[in-house]
């Protein structure tokens, strides 16, 4: 039988209660939380110490916001699953996201469930 | 100045987030125009600049008591302060991001700004007049204000 391999979630969110609520909701049982940065610049410094495998993004974020964060991201780990989680709700915005390397999209305000499938579904080829 | 369409936007913007995140519906009163001064505000406002296409704020604001049965709702345990600001920014933001769907990416919204005031008037920072929008939820009142250019 193949072991269930762990893997690190680092969730960035200018809001603490956001913060808070994905990393008190998600059920995934191969998900363990090593950070959590408020920011893109605190993101970038926490994602090079903690090398996390899946990152929860928001995007208006001050100091640096998430659609730069994911590209910087992406540059230096090319194989990190990125959700977005964002209440910016244009087609658009998620086309872009996409574009710079994010894999998901999930608009805020979300449910315990909807986060679940949407980490879920990230997960599925990792 | 905001059309009909544009003010049922926000309308459903808070009454998705109230269904999605307190699981409790809000009931929405007659939203109306402020034509003479500042809109008063409750102890908590949360305020998002619109730039862009369209100028001007869009804020929420809300008596502390409310925010903290929202926290509870959500079963947030922290209900600090920090964590009241946290919450009315995050509400604001959230509403503002989702009448992206209907006004588009150039409808650009800042990160919030918190102002809390025991017996505050909002100024707009445009000349457009604000359009209130009152929620109700459970035993408390908290309003939409939505100043737009």
């Amino acid at each position: 039988m193949n072991a269930v391999v762990p893997l690190k979630l680092m969730i960035v969110d200018d809001s603490n209660i956001i913060r808070r609520r994905i990393e008190r909701s998600q059920q995934i049982d191969r998900l363990r939380v090593v950070g959590a940065a408020a920011n893109g610049r605190e993101a970038i410094e926490l994602f090079e110490r903690t090398n996390p495998d899946v990152v929860t993004m928001d995007l208006t974020m001050p100091e640096m916001d998430g659609i730069e964060c994911v590209e910087r991201l992406v540059a230096i780990k090319p194989a990190v699953l990125i959700l977005v989680v964002s209440a910016l709700a244009d087609k658009a915005t998620a086309v872009e996201a996409i574009a710079k390397g994010a894999n998901g999209f999930l608009c805020k305000p979300f449910t315990d469930r909807q986060l679940n499938d949407a980490l879920a579904e990230l997960l599925q080829d990792a | 100045m905001l059309n009909e369409g544009e003010i049922r936007t926000f309308i459903q913007g808070a009454v998705h987030y109230f269904e999605v995140s307190a699981r409790q519906p809000v009931a929405v009163g007659s939203p109306y125009l402020i034509t003479d001064g500042p809109p008063s505000v409750h102890e908590y406002t949360g305020v998002i600049g619109i730039s862009g296409k369209r100028k001007g704020a869009v804020c929420f604001t809300a008596p502390r008591s409310m925010l903290m049965v929202l926290l509870m709702r959500m079963n947030e345990t922290d209900t600090s302060e920090d964590n009241m600001k946290d919450l009315i920014g995050e509400v604001a933001n959230t509403i503002s991001g989702n009448a992206r769907r209907d006004f588009g990416r150039d409808f650009v919204i800042s990160v919030p700004t918190v102002v809390a005031s025991d017996n505050g008037k909002f100024t707009p920072p445009v000349g457009a007049r604000p359009f209130i929008i009152p929620l109700n939820w459970r035993s408390h009142s908290a309003k939409l204000i939505v100043c737009l250019e």
